[in-house]
C-alpha cells in the first residue's frame, strides 16, 4: 500500500503558511544554504542524480535540461518558471503557489545558481490575480531577508526575480510561446530548433521549467538524491502532487510517489462520490487520452501511463462517473481547444473550430453516420501536423473517448447527450438546466 | 550595351552589361535524397529549396524564400528518415514541415509522389485550409493565379466533407487607400505581416485575435494605444490622416497566396487569364527595379515586381508598382501641335497638325538660333544620346543640360570626374556586402527605395552599419538602425570633414567603419546644393578608402550622363574640354569638329533665355517647378523666342511652346534606363503604338534641319554606342569647391532642410488616387529649441516664408539639429521650390500661422486629401465599426 508523501504540501495546513517565516521555522531555506556551499554544477549533478523529471506534463528529466544550456559566455542567461497552469482539470501549482510560495523562491534561487543565471523570471497565469500577488509578495519577503538580491547569504551570488502575469492564453503555457509572451510579443510558439537553452529568452540561453519541478528542487538538496529515489519508480523517481477532481467524495491534492495508482487515490480520497461508479478518467489532464474503470491499478509514472496509451501529463485526475455523457464532456474540452487555439498553424486553428462544430452536433443528437469516422479521421490530420504539441493534445480525448465509448457517439446520431445523459443527474449540487426549454422533451 | 547586334571590335561597350552573378562555392555541402533522386546542396539549405532544384514542387503557402522560415502553413510536410544517433536510417515519428527542415547528410525525404503519409498530410491541411475559405474564385481577383486554387487542385480533395458553418467577416478593410483586406479569404500564412516586418521594416499590420477568429488587422490606436508607424511618440499620418502605412505595402497584395490582399487600384479590374504579361523596367527612379506589366487590350492594369536578384530581388516600391496611370493619362499628347501667329501679330493657341509641318516649323524656328537644350532626367540612355547628338552636331552647342533640379558646377565637375563612365563600381551587391555605408544628402527610403531594402537587409543580418550625415534622422534611416551625424544644411562638408580617425565620438566611430575593406559612401543629387559637399566627399573618400557612389532620383539621370548632357562632358565621360575626346567623338559622330566651347549649365540656359540672350530651346521632360529657381525657369520659356517641347502629356511646358512634339512614354517605347550603379536596363516596347521615342523624334528634326543624326533605329544608336565605346582618356578635373560661410540665422529665422518623400505631387503619380492616400502628411519639422523659439508646440501651424511665398504646415517637434526646420520638397499642394523659391540651405522664416505677415502666395501642407483622391478614396473607407 502507498502511502502519501506530502513535501511540498507538508505545510499547507499551517497557519499562515505562505509567509516566509513559517517556511524558515519549518526548515526552509535550508537547501538554499547548502546549494550556495556547492559549486554550480555540483548542483546540476545533485538533481541529476535524483533523477527528477519535469512537473508539466513531457516529464524531461530536470538536470539534464540544465546541463543543455551552452558554456557560459559572459552574457546574461534566464530562468523562466512556467506558472501558466491553464489545462482544464490541472490545478497543482495555483494551490501549491497559494499556500507555500517561498518553496518555489527557494527553487528558483537553487536553480538559478547551479544555471548561472542573475535575472529569473516567473510567468503567472493572469487570470490568478490572488497568487500573483502573493508571488509578489513572497519575493519582496524573499528580498528582505536577503535571498534575492545582491550578494546572497554573503555568497557573492546575485539574483533579480520578477513575477509576470500573463494575459489569459493557454498557448502560453508552451514554452517558446510563453518566451514570445515574456518579451512582449503576440504568445505563439516559435520555430525550433534554435531550443530555448540556445536561444530562449531575448535570444539567450534560457531554460523553462515547471512550478513544481523548480519548486521540487530545494527538498532534493536537503534530503539527497537517495532519499528522493526512494519515493517513485526506478525511472519515475520522486513525490508529485496528483490533483483529484470530479466526481470524488474528497476531491484535492494528494502528494504522493509517482507509480501510486488511481485506486489507491481513490480510496484515500474516499472513492467515487456515493452511489456510484467510476465511468472515465484523465491521468493528466484534458489532453491526455482518457482512461476507463480498467486502468484503476495503472501505476500512476511516465512509463506505465504511457504504456497504457495515455500520458502521465499534470497528474490532474478528472473523475467522472456513470452519469457523465463522454460526448457531452469532450465536447467542452474542444471547446477549450478551439477557443484557445493560438491560430498559428493550420491543423490546430481549423480543426479545432471544425471538431467542435461536429462535435456540438453530436451533443444535440444531430451527427451523422459519418461523423465518427471524419472525426477520427480530422484527428489523424491533426496529429503530428500542427506546429506545437497543443494540436496534438486537442485530439488525445476524441481519439481516446471514441475508443472507448464508440457507442455514445453513434448515439449522437439519433438522441441528445441531455437526453441520455440529464445534467442534473451529474451535478454534485442541486441544478436546475437553465436552457431546458431549449431542448424540447428532454427531461422527463 | 545590352543588344543583339554582333560586335565588330572588343572595345569596352560605353554601359556595359554588369557580369552576370556568380554564386559562392559553398563552404559546406549536404548529400541527400528526395524522392529516391540523391542531390547536394550547400550545407543549411531548406528541404523546400532543393526539391525545388530537383524539379519537385512540394505544396507550399507561407513559405518564401526571402522571408524568414515560419511553418505555419503545414501544407508542405513530407515523410523524412534519418540516420540516427547509432547511425541507422530510421523515420521521423511526425510528418516534417519541409520548409523549415535543414536538410543533413543521409537524410532522405519522401514527397508526396513517394509517400502516402506525406500526400494524406497535405490533403488533410488542404482540406482544412479550405473549410473556412470562401468559394468566391469567380469574383476574386487572385482566381486564376491562386496558389490556393492550383495547389486545391493538385494537392486537395475532390468534394469537401465539411457540411457546418463556416467563419465569415465583413468584407473589406481598407488596411490603407491602396491595400483592402478580405479577412475571410485569408489563410494566415503570415507572409504580409513578416513581409512588412522583415523587409519593410514598417509594421503596419499584425496577427490579431487567435484560433480561427485570428486575423490580420491595422493596428487600432484605441485598442493597442499607437499608431502604426512608431510604437512610441510621434507618428507619421498618410494624407488620409490615418497611421503611415508603407511605401511598399503593395508587395504584400503580390505575395499574398490568396485574395486576401488587393489593391484598391486593380480590385475588380480583370482577371489574370485576360492579361499579356511582359517584362520591363521601372520608370520612378534610378534603382531600375525589374518590374512585370499587365495589360490588356492596349490599356495596362497593373504592374508586379519582376524578380532580379541582382537589383531588386522581388519587391518594388508601391510608386514603381501604382503609378502608372501617368503614362494613359487625359492630358497625353497625341499629335504633333503647333503654335500659328494670329492675324494681329500675337501668339495663338496651340493646334494639331501634322509631323512634317510641325518639324519644319521646328526647324524653321532653330535654324540658325542660339540654342540651349534641356532634355530632363526621364530619358533612356538611346534618347539621351539622340540629345547629346544633336545639340554638339546639329545645333553646335554644348548648352545641353538633363538636370531639371538643383545643380551646381561642383557636381558637373565631380560627376564628370568620378561617375561618367565609370559604371558598376559599386552596386546593390556592394551594399548588401558593405560594412559600413554613410549616406550623404540622400534619404535612400524617401529617394528611391530598393536601396533602402537592400541595405535594410543586410542592415538587419547584422552585415553593415549605417551612418547619415542629414539634418535628422528620419524613419528610413532609423529603421536602418542608421546613427546620424547631425548637420545643419551647409555644414556637410565642415561635418564630412572632421570624420576622421581618432575623433573621440561619432566621427571617430564613423571614420573606423568607413576604414573597413567594401565600405560605401552614398551621396545624393541634394548635395549639390551644397558648396563643398562633393568635394568634401571626395576627401573623405581619400582618407578612408571607402569608395563613392551618387545616387540620384530619376531614371534617366545616370544614363544622361553617360550619353553626355552635360555642358562639358561628352558620352562616356569624355570632357568636351579634351581635343581628343573631341576629335574620337566627331570621328563617331561624322563630323569635322565639335564645338569645344563649355556649355552653360540648365541654370545659365534658363538665365540667358529669360535674359533674351537665347533664340531658341529644345526641352523634354522638364517641370519648370522642379528647378532650383522656378520663377526663373518660367520666365526663360516665356521669354524664349522660339520653344520646341518634346512631351508625352500637357505640361508648363507645352502650354508656352511653339512646338510640341509627343513622344512615347517607356510603355511604348524600348530603351535602356541605366541605374545609378551605372547597369544598363534595357526594356522591350510593351504595348502597340504609334508614338515615337525621344531619339527618333530628334532624328526626324534634324532631318528636317538639313542633317543626318543617323538615330533611326534602336540598333542604329546601340551600334553607334558601341562604336563609340568607353573613354580611358583623361577624366575631367576633381572638383575643389570651398564650403561657404554657414549663413547668420536672426532670430525668427531657420536653416531649410529639405528632400523629396517619394509619393507627392510628382506628375508621374497623377491619375492614381490610391496611391496618393499612402503618402506621408507633410510636416514641418525643428528641434524642441527651434520651436520654443519661434513660439510653437507640436501640433501647431507654422508658417515657413520667404520674400516669395508662405507655406504652412503642422509642427513636428523632432530630436534634430538646431535652427534648422525641415519640410519635404513637394508635398501635394505645398511645393518647397515653387511656393519658397528655396533649396536646402536656404535660410527661412519662421513663424506660427497666422501671425505671418510674409508677402507672396500661402500654400497649406498637409490639408489631407481634397478632390479626386479624398473621392476615390472615400469609396474604399469601411466603418472601424464594422470590425468588430
Amino acid at each position: 500500500m502507498t502511502t502519501l508523501t506530502p513535501v511540498l504540501s507538508a505545510h499547507w495546513d499551517a497557519d499562515r503558511s505562505w509567509k516566509l517565516d513559517r517556511y524558515e521555522a519549518d526548515g526552509g531555506y535550508r537547501g538554499l544554504r547548502r546549494a550556495l556551499g556547492m559549486a554550480p554544477a555540483d548542483v546540476v549533478t545533485a538533481v541529476k542524480d535524483s533523477g527528477l523529471r519535469g512537473r508539466g506534463g513531457a516529464g524531461f528529466p530536470t538536470g539534464m535540461k540544465w546541463g543543455f544550456l551552452p558554456a557560459p559566455d559572459g552574457g546574461p542567461r534566464y530562468l523562466v518558471v512556467n506558472a501558466d497552469e491553464s489545462e482544464p482539470g490541472t490545478c497543482k501549482d495555483i494551490p501549491l503557489m497559494l499556500a507555500s510560495p517561498q518553496d518555489l523562491i527557494e527553487g528558483v534561487i537553487i536553480t538559478s545558481y547551479a544555471i548561472g543565471c542573475h535575472h529569473a523570471f516567473i510567468y503567472v497565469r493572469g487570470e490568478v490575480v490572488h497568487v500573483y500577488r502573493r508571488l509578489l509578495e513572497a519575493v519582496r519577503e524573499a528580498r528582505e531577508a536577503g535571498y534575492v538580491g545582491t550578494d546572497i547569504l554573503g555568497s557573492g551570488f546575485d539574483l533579480e526575480i520578477t513575477v509576470h502575469a500573463g494575459a489569459g492564453a493557454y498557448i502560453c503555457g508552451e514554452e517558446t510561446a510563453l518566451l514570445d509572451s515574456l518579451e512582449g510579443l503576440r504568445g505563439q510558439p516559435r520555430l525550433k530548433p534554435p531550443f530555448p537553452a540556445v536561444a530562449g529568452l531575448y535570444a539567450r540561453p534560457t531554460v523553462v521549467n515547471n512550478v513544481e519541478s523548480v519548486a521540487s528542487v530545494p527538498g532534493i538538496l536537503v534530503g539527497g538524491a537517495d532519499w528522493f529515489t526512494s519515493m517513485g519508480t526506478e525511472r519515475s523517481a520522486g513525490h508529485g502532487l496528483f490533483s483529484l477532481s470530479g466526481h470524488v467524495t474528497r476531491p484535492g491534492q494528494y502528494e504522493a510517489p509517482l507509480g501510486i495508482t488511481l485506486r489507491e487515490l481513490l480510496d484515500m480520497a474516499g472513492g467515487v462520490r456515493e452511489g456510484h461508479e467510476l465511468k472515465f478518467w484523465t491521468p493528466g489532464g484534458s489532453s491526455t487520452p482518457i482512461f476507463t474503470a480498467e486502468h484503476l491499478d495503472v501505476p500512476l509514472d511516465y512509463e506505465s501511463v504511457g504504456k497504457a496509451g495515455s500520458m502521465l501529463g499534470t497528474r490532474a485526475l478528472q473523475i467522472f462517473d456513470e452519469t457523465t455523457s463522454v460526448v457531452k464532456a469532450v465536447s467542452r474540452w474542444i471547446q477549450f481547444y478551439k477557443h484557445e487555439s493560438c491560430g498559428k498553424c493550420t491543423p490546430c486553428r481549423e480543426g479545432t473550430f471544425w471538431l467542435a462544430q461536429i462535435m456540438a452536433r453530436l451533443e444535440a443528437g444531430q451527427g451523422t453516420p459519418q461523423d465518427i469516422d471524419l472525426l477520427l479521421d480530422l484527428c489523424d490530420n491533426i496529429l503530428g501536423r500542427a506546429f506545437c504539441a497543443l494540436g496534438d493534445g486537442a485530439t488525445s480525448p476524441v481519439t481516446s473517448a471514441i475508443q472507448y465509448f464508440r457507442e455514445e457517439f453513434e448515439a449522437g446520431t439519433h438522441t441528445p447527450a441531455d437526453v441520455l445523459f440529464p445534467p442534473e443527474r451529474s451535478a454534485l449540487f442541486d441544478y436546475t438546466p437553465r436552457h431546458s426549454t431549449q431542448l424540447a422533451g428532454v427531461h422527463a | 550595351m545590352t543588344t543583339t547586334t554582333p560586335r565588330a571590335t572588343d572595345t569596352t561597350p560605353l554601359v556595359p552589361a554588369a557580369p552576370p552573378v556568380v554564386a559562392p562555392e559553398p563552404t559546406a555541402t549536404v548529400t541527400f535524397t528526395v524522392d529516391g533522386i540523391e542531390t547536394t546542396v550547400p550545407k543549411g539549405t531548406l528541404v523546400i529549396r532543393a526539391a525545388e532544384q530537383l524539379g519537385i514542387q512540394i505544396p507550399r503557402f507561407c513559405d518564401h524564400p526571402l522571408l524568414a522560415p515560419a511553418g505555419a502553413c503545414r501544407q508542405c510536410l513530407v515523410e523524412v528518415w534519418a540516420p540516427g544517433r547509432d547511425g541507422n536510417v530510421a523515420k521521423m515519428p511526425k510528418p516534417q514541415a519541409s520548409c523549415t527542415l535543414e536538410a543533413t547528410p543521409g537524410m532522405q525525404v519522401k514527397t508526396q509522389h513517394t509517400s502516402p503519409e506525406a500526400d494524406k498530410a497535405q490533403h488533410g491541411v488542404m482540406e482544412l485550409l479550405l473549410i473556412n475559405h470562401p468559394l468566391d474564385c469567380p469574383v476574386c481577383d487572385k482566381g486564376g493565379e491562386c496558389p490556393l486554387q492550383n495547389q486545391a487542385m493538385s494537392n486537395g480533395r475532390a468534394a469537401t466533407r465539411f457540411v457546418d458553418v463556416k467563419r465569415t467577416f465583413p468584407k473589406p478593410i481598407a488596411v490603407s487607400t491602396q491595400i483592402l483586406l478580405d479577412r475571410e479569404r485569408c489563410i494566415l500564412c503570415q507572409r504580409c505581416t513578416r513581409f512588412s516586418e522583415e523587409i519593410a521594416g514598417d509594421v503596419w499590420i499584425d496577427l490579431q485575435k487567435r484560433g480561427a477568429a485570428q486575423q490580420i488587422g491595422t493596428f487600432d490606436t484605441r485598442v493597442l494605444g499607437f499608431a502604426g508607424d512608431t510604437p512610441v511618440g510621434a507618428s507619421t499620418l498618410d494624407t488620409s490622416g490615418r497611421p503611415f502605412a508603407s511605401y511598399f505595402s503593395g508587395n504584400t497584395v503580390q505575395i499574398c497566396p490568396v485574395g486576401a490582399l488587393t489593391s484598391a487600384a486593380y480590385r475588380f479590374r480583370s482577371r489574370p487569364f485576360d492579361l499579356v504579361s511582359a517584362a520591363s523596367i521601372a520608370e520612378h527612379d534610378a534603382n531600375g527595379s525589374a518590374i512585370r506589366v499587365d495589360h490588356r487590350r492596349g490599356v495596362v492594369l497593373r504592374r508586379l515586381a519582376g524578380d532580379d536578384p541582382a537589383v531588386n530581388q522581388e519587391w518594388i516600391t508601391d510608386k514603381d508598382r501604382f503609378g502608372f496611370h501617368w503614362q494613359s493619362a487625359p492630358d497625353r499628347v497625341t499629335t504633333p501641335l503647333v503654335r500659328r501667329q494670329l492675324a494681329d501679330g500675337t501668339r495663338g493657341e496651340l493646334e494639331p497638325c501634322s509631323w512634317t509641318e510641325a518639324l519644319d516649323t521646328a526647324a524653321a524656328g532653330l535654324r540658325g538660333a542660339t540654342v540651349g537644350v534641356l532634355p530632363g532626367g526621364r530619358l533612356t540612355l538611346e534618347d539621351a544620346y539622340a540629345y547629346s547628338k544633336l545639340a554638339r552636331t546639329v545645333l553646335g552647342t554644348n548648352d545641353v543640360d538633363h538636370r531639371a533640379r538643383p545643380h551646381s558646377a561642383e557636381e558637373e565637375a565631380f560627376l564628370g570626374h568620378h561617375v561618367a563612365g565609370r559604371t558598376l563600381r559599386v552596386t546593390f551587391g556592394d551594399l548588401a556586402a558593405a560594412p559600413a555605408v554613410l549616406c550623404v544628402g540622400y534619404e535612400p527610403e524617401e529617394e528611391g527605395g530598393i536601396a533602402f531594402l537592400r541595405l535594410r537587409s543586410s542592415v538587419v543580418a547584422g552585415r553593415t552599419r549605417v551612418f547619415a550625415v542629414a539634418a535628422l534622422a528620419s524613419r528610413g534611416i532609423e529603421r536602418l538602425d542608421g546613427t546620424l551625424l547631425a548637420a545643419a544644411p551647409g555644414t556637410e562638408p565642415e561635418v564630412l570633414d572632421a570624420i576622421t580617425t581618432g575623433a573621440d565620438d561619432v566621427l571617430g566611430v564613423t571614420a573606423e567603419a568607413l576604414g573597413a575593406e567594401g565600405a560605401v559612401i552614398l551621396v545624393g543629387e541634394r548635395a549639390a546644393t551644397v558648396p563643398g559637399a562633393l568635394t568634401a566627399v571626395l576627401r573623405l573618400a581619400e582618407r578612408t578608402g571607402a569608395r563613392v557612389a551618387w545616387i540620384p532620383r530619376r531614371a534617366g539621370e545616370r544614363g544622361a550622363i553617360e550619353a553626355g548632357t552635360l555642358p562639358t562632358l561628352l558620352p562616356g565621360g569624355r570632357p568636351v574640354a579634351d581635343p581628343s575626346a573631341r576629335v574620337d567623338v566627331a570621328a563617331v559622330w561624322g563630323v569635322d569638329d565639335l564645338p569645344a566651347t563649355p556649355g552653360r549649365s540648365a541654370d545659365e540656359i534658363l538665365a540667358a533665355a529669360a535674359a533674351g540672350q537665347l533664340g531658341a530651346l529644345v526641352v523634354g521632360g522638364v517641370d519648370p517647378a522642379d528647378h532650383a529657381d522656378p520663377v526663373l525657369a518660367r520666365a526663360a520659356l516665356d521669354a524664349v523666342p522660339f520653344l520646341v517641347s518634346l512631351e508625352v502629356r500637357r505640361s508648363e511646358v507645352t502650354d508656352r511652346a511653339d512646338v510640341v512634339l509627343p513622344v512615347a512614354p517607356p510603355v511604348e517605347k524600348a530603351g535602356t534606363f541605366v541605374t545609378w550603379e551605372g547597369r544598363p536596363r534595357p526594356f522591350a516596347q510593351v504595348l502597340t503604338t504609334t508614338h515615337l521615342s525621344d531619339f527618333r523624334v530628334l532624328d526626324r528634326l534634324a532631318d528636317a534641319l538639313g542633317a543626318d543624326l543617323g538615330l533611326l533605329t534602336l540598333a542604329d544608336v546601340h551600334a553607334e554606342l558601341d562604336q563609340l565605346g568607353g573613354w580611358d582618356g583623361v577624366r575631367v578635373e576633381q572638383p575643389a569647391t570651398s564650403p561657404a560661410e554657414p549663413p547668420a540665422v536672426p532670430p525668427g529665422h531657420a536653416v531649410l532642410a529639405t528632400w523629396h518623400q517619394l509619393l507627392d505631387a510628382g506628375r508621374l503619380q497623377d491619375g492614381e488616387p490610391y496611391l496618393a492616400g499612402t503618402a506621408k502628411q507633410p510636416v514641418a519639422r525643428v528641434s524642441p529649441v527651434t520651436a520654443q523659439a519661434a513660439g510653437l508646440a507640436d501640433g501647431d501651424d507654422v508658417a515657413v516664408s520667404t520674400d516669395r511665398g508662405t507655406v504652412t504646415a503642422a509642427v513636428q517637434v523632432t530630436d534634430m539639429a538646431d535652427h534648422v526646420v525641415w519640410l519635404a520638397t513637394n508635398p501635394r499642394g505645398a511645393a518647397v521650390r515653387d511656393v519658397l523659391g528655396a533649396v536646402g540651405g536656404t535660410v527661412v522664416r519662421l513663424a506660427p500661422a497666422g501671425r505671418s505677415d510674409a508677402p507672396g502666395v500661402t500654400a497649406h501642407a498637409g490639408s489631407g486629401l481634397t478632390g479626386d483622391t479624398a473621392e476615390a478614396v472615400a469609396g474604399v473607407r469601411v466603418d472601424e465599426e464594422e470590425r468588430a
